[in-house]
């Protein structure tokens, strides 16, 4: 069934479409759900024929709305940054949470926030980015520079320390500077805060960051093969990497900055894609946004609907949701990166 | 004996006598620092009966008591470490990464919302640890059945480690969020890592597991140094391979699950206590135990005093303080070896 798939760019499209079906009409739940509940065919009419005098299209406008397209906005470039990760180091394990970028974010967040009270939106994105920037250098420096070079578990390891480094200098900037709550959002991770000038900030790092990634995909797909292969093909493995790296910088840092550090998308998103697509990254890239944006929309659902009134992080319920699934593909690898 | 083990075990002596000095002055200062400052020497009168009944206070009812803690739990997470590494011949296998930390935490955290407020504050200090236990033991079988397949292969052990750890966390959240705003506290505290609160029915619940599990570490010292060969020339010498690694398993479960019931999840420490170690003293496991309790209880006690006293009146999690002092040094070990 599944090399079936793998095989016909056809069955791929229809995947991808009813990918797309399904990802609406959780928006549009996404939409109607909340402490009042909307029919979707007031949803569709708030969309469609505003009406500022109705309570209920106002609600849609202003919070529902911009709520769920940010959940399928930060699904997507999660995802699509993990699936970038993974396809460049070759390693099953990299994803933005585990290599240490989302604590990047954080680590640079907290630090405007302590030292520029006050700070811009657009300023916390900048932060956002430069974190993300600086934690990715500060991986792959200790990667490559370590005798051996750059092998899938001593990147995880690097890894696994910066992010822990990065993330406990934050906590003390956060404790001194009484930030606790608002690392803690973002290490939790939530869509609650979305507005629209959140969506601003994604769309046009959505806008860079996916037209790279798909510009990139071939060249992914080749350097997947082995940094041999694709120099014996005549690519410029450099410069590939360097546009993969920058691509995950904007898009990781635009949804840690909206949303915080949402665990595990990155990470299963990329395989549950690559199970279904087969190799080639032109495939691989798009399922994967496609993937992440309805696991993170329906996520967020379930994180307002478990504990309501409250809401979960939601972090924690993509986690519980991917999580035997990557126990399973963990099983199923016969001792992963090698 | 051959001279090359005399040279080992005259370098053995003298780190062990370095780490007790220093340990012993590390002690004296750690008591006599904090928000109410005791001359060393005054500490010295106090502890033989003859100071103030102030100072006596502080000394015995909240500095020493947690100072105590911390050894113990530093010793028990360094031992953990090192048997887990050794036993899955895995430099990346910690209580933390495998998923025992959250586990025991998980089973904390439901003993808490469950059953704690029918039982008198005493008696759940010393039923707290068995819970921790079960639910690190619970953990440590998941991982371990999970990555079962004909073997267990170290790099799939520690993928499903990842995952089971992002699992047990995520229910940790939810639960933690569905208990009152006092559960909630004590929770979130004792979570981070926190041995400040710590009193003497806190020592006492943990003195005899660290007292009776690693001196039989110790005792299993060879079996580690045959079982890091390789399972298959450890079976040539004659081990049980499956049996012996399941026993040393239980024993670092154990150790997690008691350490973590008493101080919390105290990230990083069992990772990077037993490369520290091997890097001092070579692979014999022999040498490496002793090591690392020693080390692990300074570092422990070290990151403690630290936190406590950096930034008063901000208090900062002993746990946060070894990831700052450890990671360093974690990524030159990265670095230089291969």
């Amino acid at each position: 069934m599944l090399s079936t798939i793998q095989h016909s760019s056809f069955l791929k499209i229809i995947i991808n479409i009813l990918t797309i079906i399904a990802l609406l009409l959780a928006m549009g739940l996404s939409i109607a759900y909340g402490a009042v509940d909307i029919n979707l065919s007031t949803v569709w009419q708030a969309i469609i024929n505003f009406d500022r005098d109705i309570t209920s299209h106002q609600v849609i406008q202003e919070l529902r709305l911009p709520r769920a397209i940010a959940a399928a906005l930060v699904g997507a470039f999660l995802a699509v940054s993990g699936a970038i990760m993974q396809g460049m180091t070759r390693n099953p394990l990299a994803s933005p949470s585990i290599m240490g970028v989302t604590n990047g974010a954080a680590f640079a967040l907290v630090l405007t926030m302590a030292f520029i009270p006050g700070v811009s939106g657009l300023g916390l994105t900048i932060a956002s980015f430069a974190g993300a920037g600086i934690a990715v250098v500060l991986v792959f420096m200790v990667g490559s520079f370590s005798t051996g070079g750059l092998t899938p578990v001593k990147l995880a390891l690097a890894g696994v320390a910066i992010g822990t480094l990065l993330s406990s200098v934050s906590t003390i900037i956060a404790l001194h500077f009484k930030l606790e709550k608002q690392l803690g959002f973002w290490l939790a991770g939530g869509l609650a805060g979305t507005n629209w000038s959140s969506i601003q900030v994604l769309l046009i790092s959505g806008a860079i960051g996916i037209f790279i990634a798909f510009m990139i995909a071939k060249s992914i797909t080749v350097l997947n093969l082995g940094e041999d292969v694709a120099v014996g093909l005549g690519q410029n493995n450099i410069v590939i990497k360097i546009l993969g790296i920058l691509t995950v910088l904007i898009l990781t840092g635009a949804a840690v900055s909206v949303a915080g550090a949402i665990g595990f998308m990155g990470l299963i998103i990329p395989h549950m894609s690559r199970f279904i697509m087969g190799t080639d990254f032109r495939w691989i890239i798009p399922s994967s946004a496609l993937f992440g944006a309805l696991l993170l929309v329906l996520s967020d659902i379930v994180s307002r609907l478990i504990n309501a009134p409250y809401e979960t992080p939601v972090g924690a319920i993509t986690s519980l949701i991917g999580v035997p699934f990557f126990l399973y593909l963990a099983r199923g690898s016969s001792g992963g990166g090698k | 004996m051959n001279p090359i083990y005399q040279k080992k075990t005259g370098r053995f002596i003298g780190i062990i006598a370095l780490l007790i000095v220093l340990i012993i002055t590390m002690f004296f200062i750690s008591l006599s620092t904090g928000v109410i400052n005791i001359a060393p020497l005054d500490v010295v009168r106090t502890i033989i009966g003859q100071g103030t009944e102030r100072q006596g206070l502080v000394l015995f009812d909240f500095r020493l008591p947690g100072i105590i803690l911390a050894l113990l739990i530093g010793s028990g997470l360094a031992v953990s470490g090192v048997i887990l590494q050794g036993v899955t011949q895995n430099d990346l296998a910690d209580p933390g990464i495998l998923g025992i930390n959250t586990g025991a935490g998980l089973a904390v955290v439901l003993f808490i919302f469950f059953i704690q407020d029918s039982l008198n504050t005493t008696l759940s200090i010393f039923i707290m640890p068995l819970f921790a236990l079960v639910g690190a033991l619970f953990a440590a079988f998941l991982v371990y059945t999970l990555a079962w397949k004909n073997g267990v292969n170290p790099i799939r052990l520690v993928l499903v480690g990842i995952g089971v750890n992002a699992g047990f966390s995520a229910a940790l959240i939810i639960f933690q969020l569905k208990m009152n705003p006092q559960d909630f506290r004590q929770a979130t505290v004792w979570l981070s890592g926190d041995i400040w609160s710590a009193n003497w029915s806190f020592v006492l619940a943990l003195l005899p597991w660290i007292l009776i599990l690693v001196p039989y570490a110790l005792h299993k010292a060879n079996v580690l140094n045959v079982l890091n060969l390789g399972d298959d020339v450890a079976a040539g010498l004659g081990s049980k391979v499956e049996g012996d690694r399941r026993l040393l398993l239980l024993i670092a479960v154990a150790l997690a699950g008691a350490s973590v019931a008493a101080g919390g999840a105290i990230a990083f420490l069992g990772l990077v206590v037993p490369h520290i170690a091997r890097r001092i003293i070579g692979p014999l496991h022999q040498y490496i135990i002793p090591i690392s309790t020693l080390i692990g209880a300074l570092l422990l006690m070290v990151s403690d005093t630290i936190g406590k006293n950096l930034l008063t009146p901000t208090e900062i999690p002993a746990g946060v303080v070894v990831a700052v002092l450890s990671t360093p040094y974690f990524v030159y070990l990265l670095v230089k070896t291969k």
